[in-house]
């Protein structure tokens, strides 16, 4: 049975139309560890998501075999999922982008299909004098 | 989490990683998630809940100043 309902496909789909160039969802699962359940749901959300785009490719990889490009993504854990658009602009789901952060996710493939981010002129022109690195998470949960 | 994707597509510098915290409890014991959203910024500058753009911004320039 789909995850996503009749409703919730046809609110992606009318969000995609905002979609300006092609997207890539690298999927990281491990199967035989005790997060193969989740790997396996996020799997299946993700590939429903995507078939919802013009232009959205999945890439499924595993965290145990494909180490050398989980080292390159900085992903230890599973299941993850990096959004890509043009390149990689280091945007990382880790656990199943439900509830909340479905919407997040839909939102960081369109900013990620453009390369435009949504903020003021200010914000970027301070993001774009960093001089070091920074690594955000945020932490939420499914409701 | 908005915010930090959008930034993250603003700079190279920036990487935003959204973390189901349920699913993932060592990592919210190690930064003690007591409540949600919580935003950690380079394992130094940490704040609960949603905040407007010109905030999150002093937050990560706090993070990337102390890196300094």
């Amino acid at each position: 049975m789909a995850l996503l309902n009749d409703q919730d496909q046809a609110a992606v789909r009318k969000e995609f139309e905002k979609l300006a160039g092609p997207v890539k969802l690298v999927v990281f699962s491990q199967e035989l560890s005790e997060s193969a359940e989740l790997c396996r749901q996020n799997e299946e959300l993700i590939r429903e998501v995507a078939a919802l785009a013009p232009d959205a490719t999945v890439e499924v990889l595993n965290l145990a075999i494909d180490r050398d490009r989980a080292a390159a993504y900085g992903i230890d854990r599973v299941p993850a999922t990096v959004v890509e658009g043009a390149r990689d602009y280091g945007i990382r789901f880790l656990g199943i982008p439900s509830g909340y952060e479905f919407s997040n996710l839909i939102d960081s493939m369109i900013v990620a299909s453009s390369g435009e981010p949504g903020l003021s002129a200010e914000t970027r022109a301070s993001l774009a004098e960093l001089g070091s690195d920074i690594d955000i998470k945020v932490f939420s949960t499914p409701t | 989490m908005r915010l930090a994707q959008h930034m993250a597509v603003a700079s190279d510098r920036v990487r935003a990683t959204a973390i189901e915290a349920t699913e993932f409890p060592d990592l919210s014991r190690s930064y003690r998630v007591m409540a949600v959203p919580k935003i950690v910024i380079n394992d130094r500058v940490e704040f609960e809940g949603a905040l407007p753009e010109s905030e999150f911004l002093s937050a990560v320039l706090r993070a990337a100043s102390a890196e300094a």
